[in-house]
């Protein structure tokens, strides 16, 4: 069965580095070998760029989308479902968990898309770049009111948040030090704020203003001198605690699921060793997230944790879309399909708050339950899309199926989708009451196609496909 | 309504959450002290937009619809509530505020522990229902099921394309994929009950829109639409104990006039809608709101708006609170403040405590973890 685990090693790798593939790509890619994947996956400029103008063709207005929902999502997902850079897109959904940033007070989607765009380009490189970068995004000095942080009024909206959720963690610096901290970016704003009635919206551009800036000397993190915002982020980066908070975001993000981040600083990491393992490439690479994700993917914690991680809405949406196919084209209908996720608990571009989403278990309660399996049945369901086609002509490749070998080339194809013995055994049950399902003619090919579709629901609904 | 008047129906809590850290000090104003106004340049609410509520305290006139409620007696101001050396992260404060775990990492929201104490055996899924996409903390804890309604009422429920004979088939297998299973670990199992009681509770829910009907018209706005939810459920008498609501943000470093008014403006006339609607069906007597937040916010306002801060305020309101203050607004003078902060002087678990106790009649100790003082908003 060593080619069969190469299927299963390369789904779990194409779910967590992407949004899942389906069986022609695996196959592609199992035989090209997975550290050469990794690598394909890594350097995402080797491949062709999402089509921009189809997107635009179809849908205007989510080029500029202004301040309502939902052609900014729809925006978004298009790129999701249509990239064939798989892993951009990923760590852009990463980096958009961790610098959550919200519609809700921006109102502004053409930003905050312009801030995803920043997480496509920057997302894998220098952590160092990426923190001054993100500093320097009007999206964030606003959602942060960092525009509102003065040389003689301090803001600390964006000093704490920097601290707190973008590079220490809670509990590694103390009230001074986010005073301090904001005393050094003040000066940092943007151009141009004009309102947005009656002119509509306008570009935003970073911008330094000297002389609204406290050049008086700040005692930081233990260091003293007339510190501006990027020697904040120099002393920041070189704190043990931030290796340890982003290396950790990355294992909760790609490998398992943590407690939520308010309880690092109380709870220690599932995986202490593998922490350190990332922390050291973090140090080693001076703070280069390729390096880090190159490590982690290549390591055995990661390939041992299948099914460890709760997928989230988004990671539920995109890779049922994937999968099913048909969804290309930003057709009518596009925008209720790009909230989705929402109905999920998981609006994308407008998170509940900086603080991100609380993921793992907490993506699941009764309401979200119900959105996730409605949502993955009725598409898995829906026969006439060509992933669904392509997996009911695996299957008919055995020209007739018992029972078991329904429910096993199911879970085979959907995934491979471990099941529990229980489940497994209700699955067995469902299928023994249509029995062996045959392609041998017209009307029972029918049949057989409607039964396999019933059963790709069935696995939808199971716990256990909640879990990526 | 007198206060003292009985009544044999269950106790019924509703909880509105401000998310976000409420500006305690531009929501009780004391418009009497000098500090508010030295403090307070940039956000002060002028002189001619309060309303007054007594000699030292107003509100905003962004929150008018709240005067009736103190006019009638029937709303209670809790001053000053937090704990001491509260964090100013608001994810860690939420997290405090609905485990009552101000040092570990509580594994059981306070609202989760009275929806067991209720219902220990689960004979009723819907003893919790939380409107909103996500399940607070307070309500989580391990066996207890609540019901989270993400978007209408009328659309909670699993697989609603399947119809007919084959639904009922379908269902079953599903119920019996969702059964728990020994050894499967814990968020298995908290699969497993999430699926079978939201299973059960979709029936019982489904139910309540339909026999919903009322003159009272609701804002068009999120939280009057929770709020109007919630109502249709208790008037629909399912045996609902607990609700809630949240309403966000309220984080209002910059832009905090006008911000705040927006925010209060939404949750106030969401409420005035909520109370009118069940005195409309008599069915108000039973039910206590309570409005919190994680914290209050800086006193010395920054230019545009409020940091971070410490102590804030919380409402109770029904037709049975005893409406008036309860304890007292912390000290403005600088020599008072922590770190520019507030003292708060009010435990937090004191006001869950008079509610657990009087309202709820449950011993508040196991609940809060402690021993508190319990201000007498309730007989």
């Amino acid at each position: 069965m060593a080619y069969q685990e190469d299927i299963a090693l390369m789904a779990h790798l194409m779910r967590r580095a992407g949004f899942g593939a389906g069986r022609d790509e695996l196959e592609a890619r199992a035989a090209k070998g997975y550290e050469a994947t990794v690598e394909e996956l890594l350097h995402p400029e080797t491949q062709p760029p999402v089509d921009a103008y189809t997107l635009l063709r179809y849908q205007p207005a989510s080029l500029l989308p202004g301040g309502q929902p939902p052609m900014g999502n729809l925006n978004w997902m298009y790129y999701l479902v249509n990239t064939q850079r798989p892993l951009e897109e990923k760590v852009a959904l990463f980096w958009h968990h961790v610098f959550a940033t919200g519609n809700s007070k921006v109102d502004n989607y053409d930003r905050l898309l312009e801030q995803i765009q920043l997480f496509r380009e920057h997302g894998m490189g220098n952590y160092r770049d990426l923190l001054l970068t993100v500093a320097k995004n009007p999206t964030m000095i606003f959602w942060l009111d960092n525009q509102q942080n003065h040389g003689n009024a301090v803001n600390e909206n964006w000093g704490r948040e920097l601290l707190e959720l973008f590079s220490l963690g809670a509990g590694n610096y103390t009230e001074t030090d986010v005073r301090e901290c904001s005393r050094a970016f003040t000066g940092w704003t943007f151009e141009t704020k004009i309102p947005r009635a009656p002119y509509g919206r306008f570009p935003w551009k970073f911008e330094y203003r000297p002389e609204d800036h406290d050049d008086g000397e700040k005692v930081f993190l233990g260091h003293k001198g007339r510190f501006n915002g990027e020697d904040i982020i120099d002393i920041v980066v070189q704190q043990p605690a931030c290796g340890r908070f982003i290396c950790r975001h990355l294992y909760n993000f790609f490998v398992a699921d943590e407690p939520q981040v308010p309880a690092w600083p109380i709870e220690a990491p599932r995986d202490q060793k593998a922490i350190d393992t990332l922390v050291g490439a973090f140090r080693d690479s001076k703070f280069d997230i390729r390096s880090v994700l190159r490590v982690l993917f290549n390591s055995d914690f990661f390939k041992n944790a299948r099914f460890e991680h709760m997928k989230s809405p988004a990671e539920v949406v995109v890779s049922t879309l994937r999968l099913v196919g048909g969804h290309e084209l930003p057709k009518p209908g596009y925008g209720d399909l790009s909230m989705q996720p929402t109905y999920m608990g998981q609006d994308l571009l407008n998170p509940p708050s900086v603080e991100g989403w609380h993921t793992g278990k907490e993506w699941i309660n009764s309401g979200s339950l119900m959105a996730r399996v409605n949502f993955v049945a009725e598409k898995v369901g829906d026969t006439s899309l060509p992933g669904v086609r392509s997996i009911i002509n695996r299957l008919k490749e055995h020209g007739s199926l018992s029972p078991e070998q329904l429910v096993d080339g199911c879970l085979d194809q959907i995934g491979p989708v471990q099941v529990g013995a229980d489940t497994k055994q209700e699955l067995l049950s469902q299928a023994k009451e249509w029995g062996q399902v045959t392609w041998d003619s017209t009307e029972n090919a029918k049949i057989a196609d409607q039964h396999a579709a019933e059963m790709l629901q069935l696995i939808a609904a199971t716990r256990e496909y909640q879990f990526g | 309504m007198p206060a003292t008047q009985e009544t044999k129906k269950d106790p019924v809590i509703v909880v509105l959450q401000l998310t976000g850290g409420n500006d305690y000090l531009n929501t009780v104003i004391p418009y009497n002290n000098p500090l508010y106004r030295d403090n307070r340049k940039a956000v002060g609410i002028p002189d001619n937009q309060i309303m007054h509520l007594d000699q030292d305290y107003g509100i905003p006139h962004y929150m008018a619809p709240l005067k009736q409620f103190w006019d009638s007696g029937n709303l209670a101001i809790v001053h000053g509530v937090g704990w001491k050396e509260s964090p100013r992260s608001h994810f860690r404060a939420m997290d405090i505020w609905h485990t009552c775990e101000p040092v570990k990492v509580g594994t059981e929201g306070w609202l989760g522990r009275v929806a067991r104490e209720f219902d220990p055996k689960k004979e009723n899924v819907v003893t919790t229902v939380s409107f909103g996409p996500s399940l607070p903390r307070s309500l989580a804890v391990p066996g207890v099921p609540v019901a989270c309604v993400g978007g209408a009422l009328e659309k909670y429920g699993f697989l609603p394309t399947i119809q007919g004979q084959q639904r009922k088939q379908v269902l079953e297998r599903f119920a019996a994929m969702y059964k728990p299973a020994i050894g499967t670990g814990a968020v298995m199992d908290y699969m497993a009950d999430t699926g079978i009681d939201s299973l059960k509770g979709e029936d019982i829910l489904k139910v309540a829109p339909q026999k919903y009907s009322s003159t009272v018209q609701y804002p068009n706005t999120s939280i009057a639409r929770k709020l109007k939810g919630i109502a249709q459920t208790h008037l629909a008498d399912l045996g609902s104990r607990i609700f809630y609501c949240d309403h966000s943000t309220f984080d209002t470093h910059a832009g905090q006039n006008p911000g705040h008014g927006n925010l209060w403006t939404a949750v106030t006339e969401g409420v005035d809608a909520f109370m009118k609607d069940l005195h409309e069906h008599d069915h108000a007597d039973n039910v206590i709101l309570l409005m919190f937040s994680e914290f209050g916010r800086r006193v010395r306002d920054n230019g545009s708006g409020t940091d971070h801060g410490a102590g804030g305020v919380a409402f109770v309101l029904g037709d049975k609170v005893k409406g008036g203050h309860y304890g007292e607004m912390p000290s403005l003078k600088a020599e008072h403040l922590v770190q520019g902060d507030l003292n708060p002087n009010m435990d937090f678990r004191s006001v869950y405590s008079t509610i657990l106790d009087k309202w709820l009649k449950l011993n508040p100790a196991p609940i809060v973890n402690g021993t508190f003082e319990q201000p007498a908003f309730l007989n």
